[in-house]
């Protein structure tokens, strides 16, 4: 068997796009001078499109031309997305799983890791059939839906796709996308913990990627999305989103509010206590989550640029002032200031600023940790006592308020002078209208988690039933559902 | 002679004072476990993000000495000054009367097997 017959047509293809970019020139093309090289090494420095220097004046290049810089990953950038995806994937497992696992009776405590775990390998295998395709494909040339053009990976290679980053490898680029796909779902787990049945859940989930999270996904963050307004300059809603306050913590959040009403109180809720069985594996969780954060807030800048340090700082500070407000909030309250406060708050900083990350100054970020400190602690010890729904773990009191929140500050707070990229389509409206657009972008967000909640919920209800039998229920959904035990003494 | 049995509930932290008080008085066996319970000490308030729980039961440890009724009063006269503190919760002692004893490795039976 000769190396040909072994892998097709790849070595030469790969050999001829090698030599192609290395010596710059195919024997009838063009050669770049000097400048043009310097130049597309340069566009790495910050972050920029190596072809610019390149093109004639009418934007053109000329066929053949091209540099080294190329159509390659750039080292920096990608190993930072790289270590972001990592990161990303970290807060799932094991942060959010100890961090609510902690949160839920020793009885059920391996049924929330199973969850985040069920739905770690769901989610990677609807990433690479059609989900990374129906996000971040154009070729449906739809502001609703990407398309089918990567649908199995096809084209996903080392090589960037420059709609999204000239200096991040594609296959990069979506896995770290993936590590969003997978912990959003995996939030809503936290308001109905402790009374579903994991095959409900799955489908459920597999239902929602769907109808919620893949359309949401693409209009925030598509090339052509309805709600790009940072980078299409033809949305219809010019709103922005760094890293995910609408379509993760808003989508999660909501849909977690329906689902858990439709699903029903805990046995025994409001009768019997319900404490957290492990405080200690709750911080555990919670130190996880802030330092995977990093991956989530300053990697979504896609690149190790400016950007992406200024993410960096707005993230901690914000974090830091959420989590000490919080257990002043609670001192204030009631006298004393819990662990579960600090880790509450936390939690809530890092939610709020998500949207807003890349786009605010440390000032904004401060403002932001107060506000994230007080108004989902306010949610979460008065509101859910006045309505009485069972939001276990409380997904709806931070991810839900928290990310409208964030949402509606960062069209208030966002400012080009950390962030040119807002100078691109949105000149006019930063600082004037834009808190406007992040309104109908809440808008939009809302319609569509609560309507596509309470569509599959009901269907998945008809159907198999959402609930485990109460006798399961009674005795813990880790032996009913998984037949073992979290602790053996 | 008759032989008696004393329960004893402590404080778990005064564990430690009365096995020495005891061994100082030359008992040489006991049997503790950790067990829950209240009577006229209140519980405490644990608060969870504002959902508020009342904790009844307080952890406690019973103590199970077997010993012969001329040991009792020494027994108990050491419970006592190991044990107290002098403030709600302190604990009670249960003095009760006793069938049979029997050591398993030598099945010896009565005062000669405590």
């Amino acid at each position: 068997m000769t190396i040909q017959n072994m892998f097709g047509w790849r070595p030469l293809l790969v050999l001829s796009v090698f030599w192609m970019s290395i010596a710059g020139v195919r024997a009838d093309a063009p050669a770049p001078t000097l400048e043009q090289r310097v130049a597309g090494l340069e566009a790495y420095l910050g972050n920029g499109d190596p072809t610019a220097a390149l093109k004639d004046a009418k934007g053109n290049i000329p066929d053949g031309l091209t540099t080294a810089s190329v159509g390659v990953a750039g080292p920096g950038h990608n190993g930072w997305m790289m270590t972001s995806a990592a990161l990303v994937l970290f807060m799932t497992l094991p942060g959010l799983a100890l961090f609510y696992g902690g949160l839920v009776r020793s009885k059920n405590v391996l049924s929330i890791l199973a969850q985040c775990l069920g739905i770690t390998g769901l989610v990677t295998l609807l990433w690479w059939a059609v989900g990374y395709s129906l996000v971040f494909d154009d070729s449906f040339k739809s502001p609703i839906l990407g398309g089918l053009g990567f649908a199995f990976f096809k084209g996903v290679t080392s090589a960037p796709n420059t709609n999204y980053a000239y200096w991040v490898s594609q296959n990069v680029f979506s896995m770290y996308q993936m590590m969003f796909a997978i912990i959003t779902p995996a939030l809503i787990i936290g308001a109905i913990a402790e009374r579903i049945k994991f095959s409900a859940l799955l489908l459920f989930v597999g239902a929602w990627m769907f109808i919620v999270y893949f359309p949401l996904a693409h209009m925030v963050w598509g090339v052509n999305g309805l709600m790009n307004g940072v980078w299409n300059a033809g949305a219809a809603i010019k709103a922005i989103d760094f890293a995910g306050g609408t379509v993760v913590h808003m989508s999660s959040g909501w849909s977690a509010l329906i689902l858990c009403m439709i699903l029903g109180k805990r046995l025994g809720f409001g009768k019997e206590p319900m404490p957290p069985h492990s405080m200690v594996l709750c911080m555990v969780g919670t130190g996880m989550l802030w330092v995977g954060w990093y991956g989530f807030n300053a990697g979504s800048a896609v690149a190790a640029d400016g950007v992406a340090a200024n993410a960096f700082m707005t993230t901690t500070l914000a974090t830091g002032v959420a989590a000490f407000v919080w257990a002043v909030a609670e001192y204030f309250d009631k006298g004393k200031a819990s662990v579960l406060g600090f880790c509450s708050g936390a939690v809530a900083g890092l939610v709020v600023v998500t949207p807003a990350t890349g786009f605010i100054d440390a000032s904004g970020s401060i403002i932001i940790g107060v506000a994230a400190g007080l108004v989902p602690w306010f949610f979460c010890t008065r509101v859910k006592r006045w309505f009485g729904y069972d939001d276990a773990l409380d997904t709806f009191g931070v991810h839900a308020v928290g990310g409208t929140l964030g949402a509606f500050l960062t069209g208030i707070l966002a400012t080009a002078d950390v962030n040119a990229n807002l100078n691109t389509n949105l000149k006019e409206i930063v600082g004037k209208t834009l808190v406007a657009e992040q309104c109908k972008a809440i808008a939009v967000t809302l319609v569509l988690s609560i309507v596509g909640t309470t569509v599959i919920a009901f269907v998945i209800k008809a159907l198999m039933g959402l609930r485990p039998a109460a006798e399961a229920e009674r005795e813990g959904l880790d032996v009913s559902d998984h037949e073992e035990k979290g602790y053996i003494y | 002679m008759a032989l008696k049995k004393i329960e004893a509930i402590i404080k778990p932290f005064k564990l430690e004072e009365v096995k020495e008080a005891l061994t100082e008085a030359g008992i040489e066996g006991m049997t503790a476990t950790e067990v829950k319970g209240f009577g006229r000490q209140k519980g405490h308030t644990e608060i969870y993000r504002g959902s508020e729980y009342t904790v009844d039961f307080l952890p406690k440890v019973k103590l199970e000495i077997v010993l012969p009724e001329a040991s009792v009063q020494k027994a108990i006269t050491a419970i006592l000054k190991a044990a107290k503190t002098g403030k709600i919760g302190d604990g009670k002692i249960f003095v009760l009367p006793l069938d049979e004893v029997i050591r398993i490795r030598t099945e010896d039976k009565g005062e000669k097997a405590v």
